[in-house]
Order: structure tokens, then sequence, then C-alpha cells
């Protein structure tokens, strides 16, 4: 069974001046096709750093990944660019949609980037957002909705190129505790009934508690990696 | 990321900052305004110098007695009574030479009928009409018979004609007084237009020289010598060949000085052009800073466009941009931005040119290359001065950009 992600003494390193931080000092990680992962920590554990790295937003400073079996360190920037937009889904605290933009627009932004024509886009588009249940908002604009409906375009637009891996960074961070429920339900479910792997970032334990293995890190090391035994639902 | 998608990407952006796009264009619609508005006007007035040139005639060299001095006092050129129709003739056998006309003017008042005109009364050769590429408008031109008979025959300026025959006849066949003379109309000029000094050309009654000494003047002398070069090259070797042969015609050996004086129009022709070619490229380089100014508009606007779109840029590159498409995105905006600005300009500056001949009633002429010059300039601007902006976004690290409040 192939790895989606292998992470093997994975270590980024950061220059403050003549001194150096080091937020990751060699992670060993897998995560198989399927998986639902949380990774915890507090602020400072190399939690934000250990995804930025696997979202390919960022380079490590030693140690090696390999995504669906190729050598990340090995690949140029138009190379990753490319992968962010065919095989990785990104769901942010912040929702991060375009401003002034449709929310069917928003969703297709992905598959603009991934050369999918044009006619094609708008039946995918609407098909996802149809899953997270959003479907009827589809020429409302951003400054229009509610952060739970935000955040489910954001999910909708990460599921548009049927991404590898999913990677959610605080997701429910601005929302509050029933729509957050209901943001971690959407990716339960995902998860469950389409097979969909997705790797959460949070430092709230009831949020992690949606996912089925519970990753916890502290100071650029991991701590435990455990099966969620008590999930949530 | 395909072209059309680029561009529709960059115009949305555009519209939807609409206030900002179009003050931002506005810099480059003024520039590229002044640029079409100013090379009107320039060439308009080249133009109109060079036709004034023209129609003072062809390869012109006008010989004018010289100055003389009777009891201290000196006359100045032209006061000299040195210059006779022999003195022309002599001319016209010298090689290069394709015509002479001598000139003789008098003011004078013309009574035709009922009505009467002060008009300028010149007397010249057959051959005036060459020199001074001038066509008939109607009847015939004077002839070398009219010459040697002195015969009272005129041809009449089309402002003379106006002037006299008031009511739409045909003035051929009819008589006019010149002082006291009869003279039979037997043709008209076409209209020349005002000279380049402001003169009104067809103000003006054309007899035989030989007339006009005889019966309006009564000296043996005339006024001018009109020489047309038979081409441009040959104006200056001709001019000394002129000087030589009446010096011995006049029999004048230096130190003494010469009673007449020789000049060329192309010195003056070219000063004219010169100036215009000055006043044109002054003009065109004030246009072309304005254009510099609004170009510069456009990077201030796309760099502040760049940060406040920072998180958008982080977006676009974690959901899988290109650090290219992002350049793309970003030059595309600021080429459609100023080639927009530049097509507004050039209507602008179009409408600003009727505008400045209807109103100030200047003659203008817009070169059309200029217009795609100037829209080619303008989009030039927009990629010359968006490429730093672009480049910056391109380069951003997305998590930064991402991270950006």
């Amino acid at each position: 069974m192939g790895g989606v992600v292998e992470v093997r003494n994975l270590r980024k390193i950061y220059p403050m001046g003549d001194d150096e931080v080091v937020a990751l000092g060699g992670v060993d990680l897998s995560i198989e096709r399927g998986e639902f992962i949380a990774v915890m920590g507090p602020s400072g554990s190399g939690k934000s750093t250990f995804m930025q790295i696997v979202g390919m937003l960022d380079r490590a400073t030693a140690g090696s990944y390999s995504f669906e079996g190729r050598d990340v360190a090995a690949l140029t920037d138009d190379e990753r660019a490319d992968i962010r937009s065919r095989r990785l889904g990104f769901v942010f605290q912040s929702y991060n949609l375009l401003p002034r933009t449709s929310a069917l627009e928003n969703v297709e932004l992905p598959m603009v980037y991934a050369g999918v024509p044009e006619a094609r886009r708008l039946d995918i588009a609407l098909e996802k957002m149809d899953i997270v249940g959003i479907k009827s908002l589809a020429d409302h604009m951003p400054n229009q909705m509610s952060g739970g409906q935000q955040q489910r375009i954001a999910i909708a637009r990460s599921l548009v190129n049927d991404p590898a891996l999913i990677l959610a960074d605080e997701p429910t961070g601005a929302l509050d505790t029933k729509t957050s429920r209901d943001v971690m339900r959407i990716f339960s479910d995902l998860n469950a009934t389409r097979d969909i792997t997705i790797m959460l970032v949070t430092h709230e334990p009831d949020i992690a508690a949606f996912a089925k293995r519970i990753v916890t890190f502290r100071d650029g090391h991991i701590l435990s990696d455990v099966p969620n035994v008590k999930r949530a639902a | 990321m395909n072209l059309r998608a680029t561009l529709r990407l960059a115009i949305q952006a555009l519209v939807r900052n609409k206030a900002r796009s179009l003050l931002t264009m506005l810099g480059i619609v003024i520039g590229v305004a002044a640029v079409i508005v100013t090379v009107a006007i320039g060439a308009g007035a080249r133009v109109s110098v060079q036709q004034s040139i023209a129609s003072l005639g062809s390869n012109l060299i006008v010989v004018q007695p010289g100055s003389v001095t009777q009891g201290g006092v000196r006359t100045g050129f032209g006061g000299a009574s040195s210059l006779t129709p022999q003195d022309g003739l002599a001319i016209a056998q010298l090689p290069g030479v394709a015509a002479v006309s001598p000139i003789v003017s008098v003011r004078s008042q013309v009574v035709a009928g009922g009505n009467n005109w002060q008009t300028q009364i010149t007397g010249v050769a057959p051959t005036y009409t060459f020199i001074k590429a001038w066509a008939l408008a109607s009847g015939r031109f004077l002839s070398e018979s009219d010459v040697a008979s002195i015969a009272k025959v005129a041809v009449l300026g089309q402002t003379v004609v106006t002037q006299l025959f008031p009511n739409g006849e045909s003035p051929i066949g009819k008589t006019v007084i010149i002082k006291g003379s009869p003279f039979t109309v037997i043709g008209t000029m076409t209209a020349l237009g005002q000279s380049g000094m402001g003169q009104d050309q067809d103000d003006v009654v054309l007899i035989p020289y030989s007339s006009a000494m005889e019966r309006l003047t009564g000296l043996t002398t005339v006024n001018l010598l009109m020489i047309s070069a038979a081409t441009a090259a040959q104006v200056n070797p001709v001019q000394s060949e002129v000087v030589s042969l009446l010096a011995r015609r006049h029999r004048i050996t230096p130190p003494q000085p010469y009673d007449f004086q020789v000049r060329n129009l192309q010195a003056f022709a070219q000063a004219a052009s010169s100036t215009g070619t000055v006043m044109e490229l002054l003009l065109a380089g004030v246009a072309a800073v304005s254009l510099l100014v609004g170009g510069i508009g456009i990077m201030n606007i796309m760099m502040v466009s760049v940060t406040e779109r920072t998180r958008e840029i982080g977006l676009r590159m974690a959901v899988g941009a290109r650090a290219r498409s992002i350049l793309n995105q970003f030059l595309t905006e600021s080429i459609v931005l100023s080639t927009i600005g530049g097509l507004i300009g050039v209507v602008v500056g179009v409408l600003g040119t009727i505008l400045v001949a209807l109103l100030a009633k200047w003659p203008t002429l817009i070169p059309p290359g200029w217009i795609f010059a100037s829209v080619g300039f303008s989009a030039m601007v927009g990629i010359f001065f968006g490429y730093y902006p672009a480049q910056k976004a391109a380069h951003l690290s997305p998590i930064e950009a991402l991270r950006f409040e």
C-alpha cells in the first residue's frame, strides 16, 4: 500500500541573526490513503511548519519527503505548484476566499490553474458545492455569507481537483462551537464516505477528536502518535 | 493558464476597483491625448509652412537692386535703379536657369464699372506662372507677344475678381481702368491664399512687365528679377553665376559694392522647416513626459494593489498558481489598464484636435502612424511600469503572503 506522505527525519531550521531556531528537529511520519489525521500541539511546537512543508508551500532544511512516491525536494517551484493545484487541497483558518468574487468562482479557482476546461469547471464546482451543502449559495459573494458558509466554500474549493490530501489548518479557529462541529462533521463525512485523506492541524482537543489518528508535536518533535479511540461524531 | 483566462482575470480585477482603475488610466489618457494634440498641431503647422514656402515658388532665386547713397543717405536694398529686363534676358541664357521674370510692382486703384479697389499691380513675364507654380483659373495668361506689344491686358487674382465683380459674372473680356489706362481682362488666377508672411497673394493684378514700365512707372528698370533654377541642387550654382554675370553687366569691379543683391529661399525654407521640427520635438517631448508620469501612476497603483492583494496572491499560489501565472496576471492588469487608457487617450486627443482646429482655427494634421504609435507606446508603458510590481507579486513567499494582515 503506497503512502500519500512519507516523511523521514524532516528538519526545518530558521536562521535568526547569528542564532538559529529549530522549528522541526527530525520528524518521521507516514500518512496512508484514507487516513484522517489530526496534528496537535501548542503554538511553536512546529505543527504549522510541518503542514506548510507537507503542503509544499515551504521547503525543508534537511530530511526526506516523498509525496505519492515523488521526492519533493527534487521538484522545481513550478512542479510543486502543479502538485498543489492537482493533488492537494487547502482549507485555512481565515477561509481565504477572494473578495468580491462569487462563491462559484472561488470554488472554480484551483481548476483555472490546473487547466480544466471552462465547461467542466462549472459542473465540478456545483457538484462539490452540493457535497458540502452550499450549492444554493453559488452566486453569493463571500461578504454575504456567514463564517460557516464561507468555510464550506473553502472546503468545496479544496475538493475540486480530487486531491490526494486535504490540508486543513485550524479550519474551525474562527468559528463558534456549533458551527465548528458542523464543519468537522463535513470532514468526517468526506473521509468516511469518499475515502478522502485529510490532515488537520489544530490546538483544540475537541476538534482533534474528530480525527482517526492524533499526532502531537512538541518543540519540533513528535511527542505521541496514537489512534483516536474515542472519536467524536 | 491561457491568455484568455488571464485577460479575463485582469479585467475582472480592474472592474472590481472601477474608480481606482479609471483614475489610474487618467494619467495615460492625458498623456496620449497630449501627444496626439501636440503632434497634430505641430504637423499641421509644418505642413502649412511647407505649403506657404512652396507657394513662394520653386527653386526660387530673387535679385533685388542694391542700395545707393545719395548725400550720405543710404537707401537700403531695392533703392538703386539698376535692374533692367535686359539683365533678366541675359540671366535666362545661363545654364541651369529654368525661367526668369522681371517684376514691376505698383500699388494703384483699379476701376471696373461701378466698383473700384486698391491693389497690387504686378508687371510680370509669361514665365511667372511657372516660377510661382501658380495655375490659371480661367482665360489665358500673358504671352510673349503681349510683352512685346506692351499690350493693355490683365490677369486678375481671386481677391480682385470678387472685389471688382461681386455679382459673380465672368471678368474675362471686361475692361478695368488702371491709372487711367483701360486694360482688358484675359484671365484669372486660382486662389493661392495667404503667403508665409500673412499677405493675401490673391490681391493682385498681373500685367505684362513692359506695360507696367511703360504705362505705370515710366521707368526702364524693374523692382525684382525672379529666377527659377531647374533643380533644387542648381539653386546655389545658379546664384553665384547670376552674381558674376550681373557684376560684369553692371561693370562692377571689387572693391566697389554690388548694386544688386541675390538671395534664394532655400535657407529660409530650411530654417522654417527645422524650426518646425524643433517645435514638434519639443511638444512631443512635453507630451512624452506626461505619458511617463502616467506610467509612474500605474506603477504606484500596481504596487498598492500587490500589497493589498498579498493574501489573494498567497491563496492563488496555495491552490496551484505558478509564479509565472501571478506575474502574467499583474502584468496583464497593468497592460490592459495602460492600453485602454491609451485608446481613450486617442479618442480624447482626436476630439481635442478637432476642437483646436475649430476654435483656434489652427491647421492640424494627425499622422495616422502616431495613433498606432501612441497606443503601442502606452502598452509599453504598461509593461515597463507594471513589470516591477508584477515581479514583486510573483516572488512573494506563499506562506508569508497567506499570513499577511
